[in-house]
């Protein structure tokens, strides 16, 4: 491969989202990239799930799900908020789906980030080979990992999947020190809506070495319009999110019991 | 390094009665002032006429009724009544009486007025007949213009019906020598006049008008030391009663004497802010750099432990609460294209020094405290931005934005320093720039910037591309020719310039006129002995006094042509979709979405015309059947189908906003055919025009005379504001908006740009969000982004406020280069607010 061709690497996305401010550090321009190995029932982007291009109503329009591109036309976007990351160090966040599915083209987007000089994140399940995962590292400056559950059997119910390959790459990622690794999590109603169960993995988390801080995102029913844009049943019926009252129970809970800091929402 | 003290100040108890006191009541207007200049005027026929100002200005100055209210610290009012207007019969007067029965119940800034005062106006107003700013104007303008006024290519209405205001004066003068220096420098000019000189008589004259006008003045605050010394004396009140007192004091030494406490400072501030707005109608008399020049008596009374930070704190508070005391009754149209009673009073904080470095001190903090305590759309506060500027300052500036309240616009000195260089204007003074009214950068007390001297609906040249010229049935500018004939894009856009260039010359030859109005019958003494040069050239500001003069029209509907512009670039030039003649119609018939009644006037009137062409007799009868018939007319299914199609595709295109370059392009030529011939136009004081990029929010009513545009947009609704994109066309979010206005040549757009956005509370949460704001400004200044205000309010908030006015009856919201009361704005201008897209983080 020569030195550029990493910005031909194509790949499926299925939005880029601008002047995001809750995701890691500064403004930061998020590609979410389409496919994923996991089925949570309370996915928010239901329309990232299948690698498929498919098409979803949106207020009575059709509209296309999912686009080939090449992380040099991605990086044309990309590159458009160049003076807002500088004057918030913020950068580029690879969201989806999952972006380790794509690697070539994930590590390509990091690759070219990295050129210009700002920062890198992504929001990632770690649900691949510790191989791949190695891949990006080098040019990661923070990885927003999902820890949903520790319970493996409650994990597969929810999600498809058992969580122990996730949670021995967690532990990899800490200790290659390449990055900095952030632990985020959920809260699902009847899912791990628990102190204990939210405790457990604020507890996993806070043995990891270099680990600092955990985000405790409160669930919301926000995608449900997605599902039937899709054709597809709400999976979580009319479950109600967390209230603020209990976020901030869970995270005094959190913050008395280890010695992460955690912070609610994104 | 800078050194501030940033800590905030709680608000006293003081600020919120007073702010009960002034808001108990309707505004009303009063006739004191109308009989007071007529009175003089009558006394002093046959006088030059600065003589006959200087007296008028003596003469009301010594019987205005004047009041002290409940709880003040600054006192000085205009009217009786809290927020209450006079009237200025010697600009115009005609539409008042006009609007007598209407003027209460108008939805836009209503005011009360007592059959008494209504009689008492009549008589006053019955000696300008003939005499006015407005009637003298109208006679110099040339026929061309007159019909373009009609056909609403353009307004000259502010100066035409009003003072020019407009000005930043030099507070910091009368400060630091108090009214006697003033005096002592006329004095000085006067000895210094030779016989023989050529302007001997008329500098004479001037001067001896700025001499008589500052007593007035100086007189005006020693009627205010007695009534509080009277005051005093009945007041039971220990506390109250010591306040009156020192008030007696303040106000028998300034505005004469230099100011010797901060107190004082506030007070002689205060007092030359109110008086030139007695003196004339003019609106946007701008404080300026308030933090900059009130700091020395600030600093001084903290050294010297006289003062407190708190009982300043309490002072500005004060004064920004007398800011809202100040109201000003305009003809209901003006009313809707300056909504919000507003006056303008534009206060900036922050940015360079002269010598160029970050000015920052403990009042710019206390400045955004003050809006914050007072919470009045009262001064409009602003704020500089340049590379070295205090990141605290501009964190706290985020976190009143975040208020809601709509304050302060952000100003991008790396922008504007060096476009006022551009100008002619020197380093040191160019760094010392503030803004006047809504947006417009200038040297204060040295400079008559004209700035609001008319509104240019880009989109009415554009009309005249389709229509050849012709409007309502009749020739209404020069022919371009049949534009089904242009063969090339490039054709099309050349029509589009020499509408554009025509309509602007004749735009020119309306400031002109009233320029030439203003000089001959309202030269102002008192406004002009504080800006440079007036008393050393021995003339007023009107007649081209100052060092820098200037006129400053602003275009507006840069977005709606450039989208337009594309849409007829791609549809009918590049792929050919549409042909120009079908799409012609399509603008005619509004996209086949039915006609309103003016739509149909407009048709029915060409059927009129062209039947009178013939011999007919057109009767009102049938010029009503023929509006009704247009109006029932329904279109060939098919037509419309395909005006519908035409429509669709339209809506589909990229749209101005989105950081397209290919669509944005096309918006900096649109801005440029507007900005580029301006500036070889010359004014009669000696200056030269340039040209300013913004609405105020007369968007709203001038596009209510627009037809539909080629960008999609339907006949008669709002053109877009400002230089923002059309509201509900930028959807890829603030970054992108941002990106695409920052590509338009704002320096060349010296008189000032404006660039709305309205932000979603959740965009601004936490410290995060705070700083995101900031940076996000950095960003578009970094890409010579010229101005920036927002709005932080969510939608649901807007449409309550419209179904429940009595419950929101505080609800600010940035209108344009200023805040007002969402509750008090027309029905379609709040529309237009709630439509400006909101930029809350999407997902």
């Amino acid at each position: 491969m020569s030195m550029s061709d990493y910005m031909n690497a194509k790949g499926r996305i299925f939005d880029i989202q601008r002047y995001s401010i809750h995701d890691g550090q500064g403004i930061r321009t998020i590609v979410f990239l389409k496919g994923c190995a996991l089925r949570c029932k309370w996915c928010c982007n239901p329309e990232s799930q299948s690698f498929e291009i498919e098409t979803m109503t949106i207020n009575g329009k059709s509209k296309v799900m999912g686009k080939d591109v090449t992380v040099a036309e991605v990086m044309e976007t990309v590159k458009r908020d160049l003076p807002y990351y500088r004057r918030s160090g913020g950068g580029i966040t690879l969201s989806g789906g999952e972006c380790l599915l794509q690697p070539e083209f994930s590590v390509g987007l990091l690759k070219a980030a990295k050129d210009i000089g700002i920062s890198t994140a992504i929001e990632s399940m770690a649900f691949a080979k510790y191989e791949t995962i190695e891949k990006f590292l080098p040019y990661l400056d923070t990885y927003l990992m999902d820890i949903k559950h520790i319970d493996a059997d409650k994990h597969k119910e929810f999600t498809g999947h058992e969580n122990r390959q996730m949670l021995e790459n967690a532990v990899r990622v800490a200790l290659s020190k390449q990055t900095e690794l952030v632990i985020r999590v959920p809260v699902i109603p009847g899912f791990n809506d628990t102190e204990k169960e939210l405790l457990d993995i604020a507890q996993f988390a806070d043995n990891l070495p270099g680990v600092t801080k955990i985000h405790i995102l409160p669930y919301h029913a926000y995608g449900r319009g997605k599902y039937e844009g899709l054709g597809r049943e709400y999976p979580m019926g009319d479950v109600k999110g967390p209230s603020d009252s209990q976020m901030q129970a869970f995270k005094e809970a959190i913050e008395s019991k280890t010695s992460l800091h955690c912070y609610i929402g994104g | 390094m800078n050194t501030y003290n940033a800590t905030p100040i709680a608000k006293s108890d003081r600020i919120k009665k007073l702010v009960d006191h002034l808001y108990a009541k309707m505004p009303e207007i009063e006739a004191a002032r109308a009989e007071l200049i007529t009175e003089s005027y009558q006394s002093t026929e046959g006088q030059p006429v600065i003589m006959r100002k200087a007296r008028a200005f003596e003469h009301i100055l010594k019987h205005l009724p004047i009041i002290i209210r409940p709880d003040e610290l600054i006192v000085g009012s205009t009217t009786i009544a809290p927020r209450g207007c006079q009237t200025y019969p010697e600009f115009s007067y005609d539409w008042l009486e006009a609007e007598f029965e209407t003027v209460e119940t108008r939805s836009a800034d209503p005011f009360y007025i007592a059959d008494e005062t209504k009689k008492r106006l009549l008589k006053a107003n019955a000696y300008w007949k003939g005499k006015t700013t407005s009637e003298l104007a109208s006679s110099y303008m040339a026929k061309e213009t007159h019909r373009a006024m009609k056909h609403n290519f353009f307004t000259p209405g502010n100066y035409f019906y009003n003072g020019v205001g407009h000005v930043t004066v030099q507070y910091e003068e009368v400060l630091s020598v108090g009214l006697k220096g003033v005096k002592a420098r006329a004095q000085k000019e006067m000895d210094s006049c030779q016989f023989g000189d050529a302007n001997y008589s008329t500098k004479m004259r001037f001067l001896e008008a700025v001499i008589i006008s500052c007593d007035a003045v100086i007189n005006y605050a020693k009627r205010y030391s007695v009534l509080a010394a009277e005051m005093a004396d009945k007041e039971s009140n220990a506390v109250r009663k010591a306040e009156l007192l020192t008030i007696a004091d303040v106000c028998s030494r300034v505005p004469e004497n230099p100011a010797e406490s901060f107190q004082e400072a506030c007070q002689s501030f205060w007092f030359i802010q109110q008086v030139l707005q007695i003196e004339s109608s003019g609106h946007s008399i701008s404080p300026g750099r308030f933090d900059q020049y009130m700091y020395p008596y600030y600093e001084k009374g903290i050294k010297e432990g006289t003062l407190t930070r708190e009982y300043a704190q309490e002072l500005i508070d004060c004064i920004w609460v007398k800011l809202n005391d100040l109201n000003k009754c305009r003809d209901a149209a003006s009313a809707e294209g300056f909504a919000g009673y507003s006056l303008f009073q534009n206060l900036i904080v922050g940015g360079q020094t002269v010598k160029g470095r970050d000015a920052t001190n403990d009042l710019s903090f206390m400045c955004i405290t003050a809006s914050e305590h007072v919470f009045l759309p009262m001064p409009s506060l602003s704020v500089r931005v340049w590379h070295g500027s205090s990141q605290d300052l501009l964190i706290r500036a985020a976190e009143l934005t975040r208020t809601g309240i709509g304050l302060p616009a952000y100003y991008n000195d790396d922008v504007i320093i060096p476009a006022l260089v551009n100008r002619g204007i020197k380093m040191e003074e160019a760094r010392n720039y503030n803004i006047i009214g809504c947006v417009e950068p200038q040297v204060p007390g040295k400079t008559e910037g004209w700035h609001d001297s008319a509104f240019f609906n880009m989109c009415r040249p554009l009309e005249m591309v389709f229509s050849n010229g012709y409007d309502k049935g009749e020739v209404a500018s020069i022919q371009t020719g049949d534009v089904e004939s242009f063969r090339t894009f490039e054709e099309f856009f050349e029509a589009y310039r020499k509408q554009m260039e025509y309509n602007i010359e004749l735009m020119v030859n309306a400031n002109n006129a009233i320029d030439i109005a203003h000089a001959q019958l309202a030269p102002l003494p008192f406004e002009s002995c504080l800006v440079d040069d007036c008393m050393k050239r021995g003339m007023s500001l009107q007649e081209g006094g100052a060092i820098y003069n200037f006129t400053g029209p602003q275009g507006f509907g840069i977005a709606n042509v450039a989208d337009s512009l594309y849409t007829i670039k791609k549809l009918v030039y590049d792929e050919k979709k549409v042909t120009m003649g079908e799409l012609k119609r399509a603008l005619e018939l509004n996209f086949g979405k039915g006609l309103d009644a003016i739509t149909a006037g407009e048709i029915a009137m060409d059927v009129a015309k062209s039947l009178a062409k013939e011999g007919k007799t057109v009767t009102p009868d049938i010029l009503q059947a023929t509006i009704q018939s247009v109006m029932e007319m329904e279109l060939p299914e098919e037509q419309k189908k395909r005006y519908e199609e035409i429509h669709d595709m339209i809506l589909e295109l990229p749209k101005y906003g989105n950081d397209i370059d290919e669509v944005d392009e096309l918006a900096t030529e649109a801005a440029y055919v507007y900005t580029r011939p301006l500036e070889n136009y010359k004014n009669p004081r000696g200056g030269i025009f340039q040209a300013g990029l913004y609405p105020v929010s007369a968007n709203v009513p001038l596009g209510a005379q627009t037809g539909a545009t080629p960008d999609g947009r339907l006949a008669h609704t709002p053109v877009a504001d400002g230089v923002g994109p059309t509201s509900g066309y930028d959807v890829s979010g603030p970054t992108a908006s941002c990106n695409s206005v920052a590509k338009l040549d704002h320096a060349i757009a010296s008189n000032g740009t404006l660039f709305n956005m309205k932000m979603h509370p959740t965009a601004m949460a936490g410290q995060k969000g705070l700083e995101s704001f900031v940076d996000l400004i950095r960003g578009y200044f970094d890409q010579q982004g010229m101005h920036m205000q927002f709005n932080v309010v969510d939608r649901a908030t807007l449409l309550d406020a419209q179904k429940h006015p009595e419950k929101y009856s505080g609800l600010i919201v940035r209108v344009a280069g200023y805040s007002a009361l969402f509750t008090t704005l027309s029905k379609s201008l709040q529309d237009d607010i709630i439509k400006r897209t909101e930029q809350a983080e999407g997902r």
